[in-house]
């Protein structure tokens, strides 16, 4: 187990110098460059492009920019916002709880949600359930984030008016961020009513960030559990006359459960891609509204930064994936 | 049951805003974070409506809903004969905010004044470069260290500016966002406490609201100041509850989770003025979009050929599609809420038929060019790939083939100021100190060719009325002058004036007090709710 552990570490390495690497020149190869943008229609005059060229660091060869850029990583310096003038990693703490929580939030529902229907669509396959759950599965994953998150907010907060239209908790509650997670600080703080107000607040985006997952999760758990429901072992189990519920819930779903956990996995990494939409239209202060912002200012190092924690995020979340087929599966651990 | 369980967390938050009513909130659904919330280094307006518009005031300031100055921070000045020395006399017992980090020991004086231009002015300046990477972007932009050449304290309550030539816009550039006059005494505590960076995130100002807390990208508090010199405004607290997205502002702004929001979406402006708990406050911005023609190249070269283009376009039309109506035609380089706006002057009539005319006695036949398009959504110009197709139809009608170009924005500004540049670009403006100086001299003079001129037009004439128009600081006398460049501009026709875009500010009715600014930006000092 723990040479497995340390085997995935180090594959980690590589890894991660390829993203900086990628990071690094996917902001350089976006044509415009900061100066100019921060210019605007004002234009700048060749000397003074010159001179701010030079304070950004920007007129020096590339190669000795990037091994500046690694050598403050390594030091734990990621640069400063060229628009903010703030240093890259605080501003990347202070927003990263909240898409953490929304993250969180988004994949308790698709996985509390979509695993009981995809088994329950196996179980009763081909059944009006079946087919209901697989066909809304469908449309949900096809939906585009924007479009399903201003239609719930049209619908759930326009014309019923049961949800808050966008931000995190209502303006009135006012408290220190001691974690930066809104439900936890909203408990903390002690004040009536804050933590519903937070809940309330986080119920349209968790839909509409987590929709996809769901839907993936739903088809997913359902197909697997349809091949284990097929296994020897599983028609064994019921011709011992073990009870369905034991079979389906104990013997085959924690078989099926294997490619669903990577599925899961994955689904962080495409999660981080519908924050970026779900933060903007819900005004929710994450790091993807801050990547977007950073990308149409060319901020190099915020999106360097950026970037590379993003993926560094992406890359544990599965190294915690794959430590946990150990425990569903144990012939994976002595490989 | 959950119903239930909902209704009364509802009710129990209603019960505690209608608890909190004894404390008047104003809340603004503003569009995007501020970057900072010291101005000088900034550019966008956005930063601006967070910071120097509630914190800060400044020497002289803009009146409200016009372009036009009014002493604030200097209760006068004098301006010396040659237009070089200008002497102000600055407001006693102005008070600066107490917060929890800085208490203040005196009242604002001229060490404030000297330290707020100072840092941004001299190199060697502690301050000029407190934060990694700080630029002084609008300082520099409105030439103002080619332009002074000394600022002196005469005593604690007067200040004087020498100026390196004579520069009427000069006044309209201190009341601009970056002229925010700072405590020098906060300054030197947090210099001290060896915390610098604080001053661009823990503000300290004489303005109407004083800074609160800033949670990032969510949402920023102030309270209203006290001590204020201008009076104690009738709203108790402040809010900007950062929203992004124009349609869930709009959202925001129906459900009563905040009071005022800017730029509306085009599409979402029917809904909202039919909402009878809601007005749509509008008016013209302080901006112009055109067609800049490169002035330097055949068959441009020739203002005749110029004219007819001109004459070709259907401007009426562009108003309709690309402005869904909220414009107004330009005729001149400036808006008309500009002072010195000459509206004696008639606009090129529409007639396609004259206009080919006039190319065939130009001698150009089977003209084809390249139209740039902007890749990005300005106020000026919401879609400009669209304006460029419209262009496209109009010029083909008088046997012009258009090829429409476009790409990445940086780029664009980049490329399109190139004197060489092939073809005309779509662009435009929007007024930073509501000086006609601002528009004409800008993107219009012989200085800014291979920069701002898109049309790289450098005209004797016109130059010589801006330039003087500069040396006199009677405002009559140089609205004169600029009502006469703007017809030598009609002649000479270097750009195709398109519109004046219409800004909307739609707000609940409860809302009174509030004036909309020519120049765009959002104050909210006077605004009142009603209860």
């Amino acid at each position: 187990m723990f040479r497995f552990l340390f085997h995935r570490l180090l594959l980690i390495v590589p890894t991660f110098i390829g993203i900086t690497i990628i990071a690094f020149a996917f902001v350089r190869v976006l044509p415009g460059d900061p100066v100019l943008l921060i210019a605007g229609e004002h234009g700048v005059t060749p000397e003074r492009y010159q001179r701010l060229m030079e304070q950004f660091g920007y007129n020096r060869p590339i190669w000795e920019q990037y091994w500046d850029y690694l050598v403050g990583i390594v030091q734990g310096d990621f640069g400063t916002s060229i628009s903010t003038k703030r240093p890259v990693i605080r501003d990347f703490l202070t927003l990263f709880p909240a898409t953490v929580e929304l993250a969180f939030f988004a994949t308790l529902f698709a996985v509390v949600i979509g695993i009981p229907a995809g088994v329950l669509a196996a179980v009763r396959r081909g059944s009006w359930f079946d087919q209901l759950t697989m066909g809304t599965a469908l449309v949900g994953y096809s939906m585009p984030i924007f479009w399903l998150g201003l239609l719930l907010i049209i619908f759930f907060s326009g014309i019923l008016g049961w949800t808050p239209v966008s931000g995190r908790i209502d303006l009135l509650y006012f408290f220190p961020a001691v974690t930066g997670f809104m439900t936890i600080d909203a408990l903390l703080s002690g004040q009536n009513g804050a933590f519903t107000s937070a809940i309330r607040h986080l119920i349209l985006p968790t839909v509409t960030l987590g929709t996809i997952p769901l839907a993936v999760i739903a088809r997913q758990t359902r197909s697997a559990m349809l091949e284990v429901l097929g296994e020897d072992y599983v028609r064994t189990a019921r011709a011992k006359g073990l009870p369905p519920g034991k079979v389906v819930g104990v013997h085959a779903l924690r078989n099926a459960l294997i490619p669903v956990v990577t599925t899961i996995g994955l689904q962080v990494g495409v999660m981080m891609a519908g924050a970026i939409l779900t933060e903007t239209i819900y005004s929710w202060p994450g790091i993807g509204k801050w990547m977007i912002d950073a990308i149409s200012r060319r901020d190099y190092p915020v999106v360097q930064a950026g970037l590379l924690l993003i993926a560094l995020v992406v890359m544990v979340v599965n190294l915690i994936v794959d430590v946990a087929y150990g425990f569903i599966n144990p012939r994976i651990r002595h490989r | 049951m959950k119903l239930t369980k909902g209704l009364l967390a509802a009710s129990a938050v209603l019960a505690l805003t209608a608890g909190a009513a004894q404390a008047k909130t104003l809340v603004y659904c503003s569009e995007g974070s501020p970057e900072g919330f010291d101005p000088a280094p900034y550019t966008a307006g956005t930063t601006f409506d967070a910071s120097s518009r509630p914190i800060y005031n400044r020497l002289v300031q803009f009146k409200k809903g016009s372009s036009e100055t009014e002493p604030a921070l200097a209760e006068s000045y004098d301006v010396s004969e040659d237009g070089l020395e200008y002497t102000f006399h600055l407001r006693q017992g102005v008070k600066f905010h107490t917060t929890d980090e800085f208490t203040p020991t005196r009242d604002f004086n001229a060490d404030d004044v000297l330290f707020s231009f100072e840092r941004q002015w001299k190199e060697d300046h502690p301050w000029h470069a407190y934060s990694t990477g700080i630029t002084w972007e609008y300082f520099n932009s409105m030439s103002m260290s080619d332009l002074l050449a000394n600022i002196e304290k005469v005593d604690d309550y007067t200040v004087k500016f020498t100026l390196t030539r004579p520069e009427a816009p000069f006044i309209a550039n201190l009341a601009m966002d970056f002229a925010s006059i700072m405590s020098a005494e906060y300054a030197a505590q947090l210099e001290e406490a060896g915390s610098m960076d604080m001053l661009n995130q823990q503000p300290v100002g004489t303005g109407p609201f004083q800074f609160v807390a800033y949670q990032q990208d969510a949402v920023i508090r102030y309270a209203s100041f006290d001590d204020y010199w201008g009076g104690v405004q009738p709203i108790d607290d402040l809010v900007f509850a950062i929203t992004t997205d124009a349609a869930v502002r709009a959202q925001k702004l129906q459900a009563g989770e905040c009071h005022v929001m800017p730029y509306p979406n085009p599409a979402d402006l029917e809904m909202l003025q039919s909402d009878s708990n809601l007005t749509v406050m509008e008016q013209e911005g302080l901006n112009v979009g055109y067609l800049a023609y490169n002035t330097q190249m055949e068959p441009f070269d020739n203002a005749e050929v110029r004219k007819a283009l001109n004459m070709a376009i259907d401007k009426q039309a562009i108003i309709d599609a690309v402005f869904e109506g909220n414009a107004a035609i330009a005729k001149n380089p400036i808006p008309p809420t500009m002072w010195s706006y000459n509206d004696a002057i008639e606009d090129d009539p529409y007639d396609p038929e004259a206009a080919r005319q006039m190319l065939a006695d130009a001698g150009v036949e089977n003209l084809s060019m390249k139209v740039w398009a902007m890749p990005v959504s300005r106020p000026y110009n919401p879609d400009a790939r669209r304006m460029a197709e419209l262009i496209q139809a109009d010029f083909a009608e008088v046997g012009v083939t258009v090829e429409i170009v476009s790409m990445e924005w940086a780029e664009y500004l980049e490329q399109s100021s190139n004197v060489d540049r092939d073809g005309a670009v779509l662009l435009g403006w929007t007024g930073d100190n509501g000086d006609p100086d601002n528009f004409l001299a800008v993107l219009l003079g012989c200085d800014a060719v291979g920069n701002a001129n898109r049309a790289q037009w450098c005209n004797e004439d016109f130059e010589a009325l801006i330039q003087e128009a500069k040396t006199i600081t009677d405002q009559d006398e140089r609205a004169a002058l600029y009502e006469e460049a703007q017809v030598v501009f009609k002649e000479q026709a270097p750009w195709a004036t398109i519109a004046h875009s219409k800004v909307f500010m739609p707000m609940s009715t409860d809302v009174t007090g509030y004036v909309m600014d020519p120049k765009g930006t959002h104050a909210f000092d006077g605004v009142d709710i009603a209860e």
